[in-house]
């Protein structure tokens, strides 16, 4: 299998705190690869310095076999990553159709196509019924989705999740992992996922990374890395799976 | 030209730069806490400049004896601005609050164009065309009296906020908003205080400044403007560099006024601001801002 | 097609439609039906409309917050006014060309604010910083007589001469009506287009808008760009209907101020707003000058005064502007806001 996304030793550092320290992993082309870890091991970061929005210290990102440590964060989603914000971000004063038509018109010129995409979209992830709601107006859960569908609407070869169950109940977790789940096996979808929520992870990922203060200490797979000492350790900031 | 020309002029203009430093120390202390971008603060010093008029045609009273009773006239508008309209604001989108100061000022200058007219006031003291001699220098005496009254009032300022107990804890609130909250300190209350302490300096300054320019209304955003050149030179936040870049300006303007005409002397100064925000928008003397 | 389906078109109902169309006939009768006095009147809110539509474009659609707009309007008002008195060339050529040089200030400053990450507030200063530049600079300006002000040669025509600009008030009241008219075609048309879309991602959160793909520096950029293009026409008109300009004047922070206050009080990122806005506040200003010219007061300043207040009492009490609330009153889908 390809390895669709590849770090090398990617560090960064804030004024003297290290927040990533030489991490490097391989995502492949249509897995789930989940990063997990305790508060403040620097997965968010991580994720920043893959998505364009910090640049890393040291190190390389290539992602379909070109480098795009550095690049603007634009760039990179035109590159075909998306990604998703820990808080939610969605356009609040835009109707929940209209902020994933911005998504869409990355690829899509027509204003009307783009629409068309989007409704699609809000279809398949049940969000059709509130198309004309201020993003505002939407409870946690859906705003989360809505981050996700606008994400997809940009096309990517990769996504990335950043805890993007966190804070919805189980039966939520569920549903949204049901999607991912098919978004990945039918669509060929490639995921990345930061997730403290362990239900999801074992549900999801094919392989996963656990990083602490920075360093990677495990990888493998979700009952590997579970099991693995070093893991047990270091603080999991797991619920019960 | 003659070098004393140009030494007498720099002075001048250093101790011009020391009322504008205070004023811009004022600003500085209500963005370093408030976090409110105070667009009123040179209507504020008009208010000021006008007070000390009034008080010294109607009753004979020196700006600089007035200097303390003005600024505590500002204090309290300044605390009643801050917490009666400005505290809500808050939480709102930045260019609210904005456009609700941009609001205030427009009110405020020409409420006093409604009140004082347009024509010039000027505060004729006796003293007012002496000078001193200092080796080659010849020093206005109203100029020296004004920069020394500034030096006075930003160092007690400074003494206020190092050592008093509730300077630490407005400064704790600048640091940390919410750590403040959570031991206890009434941030409303220290928000309005500190808006009032700016209002002070800029009361102070105002006072000084009519020794040195004639009064007219539209003077506000003139100063607002300047206010702002030296705060983002100087560095937000940072109270010395406040009054660091208040002389920078004083002398810049000095200058420039020698050099080319002096209506054009404000381009000098928004060529630096310009240069400033790109090229090191912290300041000189700012914290980096993430 | 009938006024119902012109109406669903646009969103509304026929009664809409109906109301709509009654106004546009009001507009384009107007001239007939009041004296010189309101004509010019109507003139002036015609023109805050349409500064306040292009200023609108900038803050309202795409976010960025200028309160040096004055700038453009005084560049269009000099370039066409210098090649009017110097060379004798129509203030619609001058318009070709005060257009590039006001959407190359705009670059400039645009360039300079979002390549160094100047924003919000900040940029709201640089703005003022470079409108104050131009007003000292052409302050001392031989070439546009420098403070002692710019006078456009006035001929007592007899009849309309679009052309370049001259004759009476009507004239100029088609002019300004027909500009305002085309700039809310040209808004909506912006607004539903992927640049439309792209502005009000990047207003909203311009980081999320970056990590869905949008290239927030170019669209901010072509934002005050035709922010700037369209303002400069409000310039050229501004020079030939008051025949003379003083840089003090024409890029003071009273004037950039001014411009804001409609949209402002109308609604940013409306439609209507800007237009609305224009309305009530001159409204409100003659309602002023009417009431001191009864008690035989003149006090300059006093709609100043008024202006701020109306500015503080929206800002505080109707922050998202009288348009929204009026519309909803309405019943106007949100399609036509």
């Amino acid at each position: 299998m390809t390895a669709l996304l590849s770090l090398q030793n990617v560090s960064k550092r804030f004024r003297g705190l290290v927040a990533v320290d030489g991490v490097s992993f391989n995502v492949n082309e249509g897995e789930i690869f989940a990063v997990i870890g305790p508060n403040g091991a620097g997965k968010t970061t991580l994720f920043n310095m893959i998505a364009g929005a910090l640049e890393p210290n040291q190190g390389s990102i290539v992602f379909d076999g070109a480098p795009i440590h550095g690049l603007a964060p634009d760039t990179v989603c035109r590159r075909g990553i998306a990604r998703t914000f820990q808080l939610v971000r969605p356009f609040p004063a835009l109707s929940v159709e209209d902020n994933v038509v911005v998504g869409a018109l990355l690829h899509r010129r027509g204003v009307g196509e783009a629409h068309e995409r989007a409704r699609a979209l809000l279809r398949r992830f049940d969000l059709f019924e509130r198309r004309h709601q201020p993003a505002s107006a939407l409870t946690l859960p859906d705003r989360k989705r809505l981050e996700v569908v606008r994400a997809l609407a940009t096309e990517p070869k990769l996504l990335l999740l950043d805890e993007v169950v966190a804070g919805l109940r189980p039966t939520e977790v569920d549903r949204l992992v049901g999607v991912l789940k098919e978004l990945n096996r039918d669509g060929g979808l490639t995921i990345l996922m930061i997730e403290h929520v362990m239900r999801a992870v074992m549900a999801l990922a094919g392989r996963v990374l656990v990083l602490d203060h920075g360093i990677a200490i495990a990888e493998g797979t979700p009952d590997a890395v579970v099991h693995d000492p070093a893991v047990v350790q270091s603080y999991l900031g797991a619920e019960a799976v | 030209m003659p070098v004393d020309v140009y030494l007498n002029v720099v002075v001048a203009g250093i101790l011009t730069g020391l009322v504008y430093g205070l004023m811009a120390l004022g600003l500085s202390v209500i963005f370093g806490v408030v976090r409110v971008v105070n667009f009123a603060h040179g209507e504020m010093m008009s208010v000021a400049m006008y007070l000390a008029v009034v008080l010294f045609s109607s009753f004979e009273l020196d700006p600089l004896l007035m200097l303390v009773p003005i600024a505590a006239v500002m204090f309290v508008f300044g605390y009643v601005l801050q917490a009666g309209l400005i505290n809500p604001f808050i939480t709102r989108p930045e260019h609210s609050q904005f456009l609700l100061i941009v609001a205030l000022a427009l009110i405020i200058v020409n409420a006093l164009l409604i009140v004082f007219g347009p024509d010039a006031r000027t505060v004729q003291t006796s003293y007012a065309y002496d000078s001193f001699q200092l080796g080659p220098v010849l020093v206005d005496a109203s100029k020296a009296y004004a920069g020394g009254a500034a030096i006075a009032f930003a160092a007690a300022l400074f003494a206020f906020f190092r050592f008093s107990r509730v300077g630490t804890a407005i400064r704790a609130c600048a640091d940390n908003y919410t750590g403040a909250l959570v031991i206890g300190l009434n941030v409303k209350h220290l928000y309005a205080l500190t808006f009032a302490l700016g209002a002070a300096c800029v009361g102070a300054a105002g006072s000084m400044m009519t020794l040195i320019v004639d009064v007219t209304p539209v003077l506000g955003p003139t100063y607002t403007l300047l206010a702002f050149v030296i705060v983002i030179t100087g560095g937000l936040g940072s109270m010395a560099g406040a009054l660091l870049g208040g002389i920078l300006i004083g002398l810049t303007e000095a200058v420039a006024g020698l050099l080319f005409t002096p209506s054009a002397k404000s381009m000098f100064a928004f060529a630096i601001l310009v240069l400033v925000l790109l090229f090191r928008p912290q300041g000189l003397l700012g914290k980096r801002l993430s | 097609m009938t006024p119902a389906a012109l109406a669903r078109l646009g969103g509304g109902t026929s009664r809409h439609i109906v109301i709509l169309l009654m106004l546009l006939l009001a507009v384009l009768l107007a001239p007939w039906a009041v004296n010189d006095y309101l004509l010019t009147v109507l003139i002036v809110i015609l023109y805050s409309a349409f500064t306040g539509q292009a200023w609108n474009i900038m803050m309202g659609f795409a976010g960025q917050l200028s309160l040096g707009h004055a700038l453009y309007a005084g560049l269009g008002a000099y370039v066409a006014a210098v090649l009017f008195v110097d060379y004798g060339i129509g203030p619609w050529i001058g318009f070709l060309a005060a257009v590039p040089v006001a959407m190359a200030c705009g670059a400039v400053i645009g360039f300079l604010a979002f390549r160094f990450g100047v924003a919000g507030v900040y940029f709201a200063i640089l703005t003022i910083a470079f409108a104050e530049f131009a007003r000292i600079g052409f302050d001392h300006l031989p070439a546009v007589n420098a403070s002692a002000g710019l006078f456009l040669p006035v001929r007592q025509a007899t009849r309309n001469d679009v052309w370049h600009l001259r004759g009476s008030p009507t004239m100029f009241y088609y002019v300004i009506l027909a500009a305002t008219v085309a700039a809310f075609v040209l808004c909506r048309l912006l607004l539903k287009s992927r640049m439309g879309y792209f502005w009000l991602a990047i207003r909203e959160d311009e980081e999320a808008a970056r990590a869905a793909g949008v290239n927030t520096f170019r669209y901010k950029m072509y934002a005050v760009m035709i922010s700037a293009a369209l303002t400069s026409f409000a310039g050229v008109f501004y020079a030939f209907f008051y025949n003379n300009l003083f840089p003090e004047q024409v890029f003071s922070i009273g004037r950039s101020i001014e411009m804001i206050l409609g949209p402002v009080i109308g609604g940013i990122g409306t439609l209507f707003g800007p237009i609305l806005g224009a309305f009530v506040l001159t409204g409100l200003a003659e309602a002023l000058n009417a009431v001191m010219a009864f008690y035989g007061l003149d006090i300059p300043g006093a709609k100043q005064v008024l202006y701020g207040i109306c500015l503080l009492v929206v800002i505080v009490a109707l922050p998202e502007g009288v348009w929204p609330p009026l519309a909803r009153r309405l019943g106007v889908g949100k399609d036509k806001l």
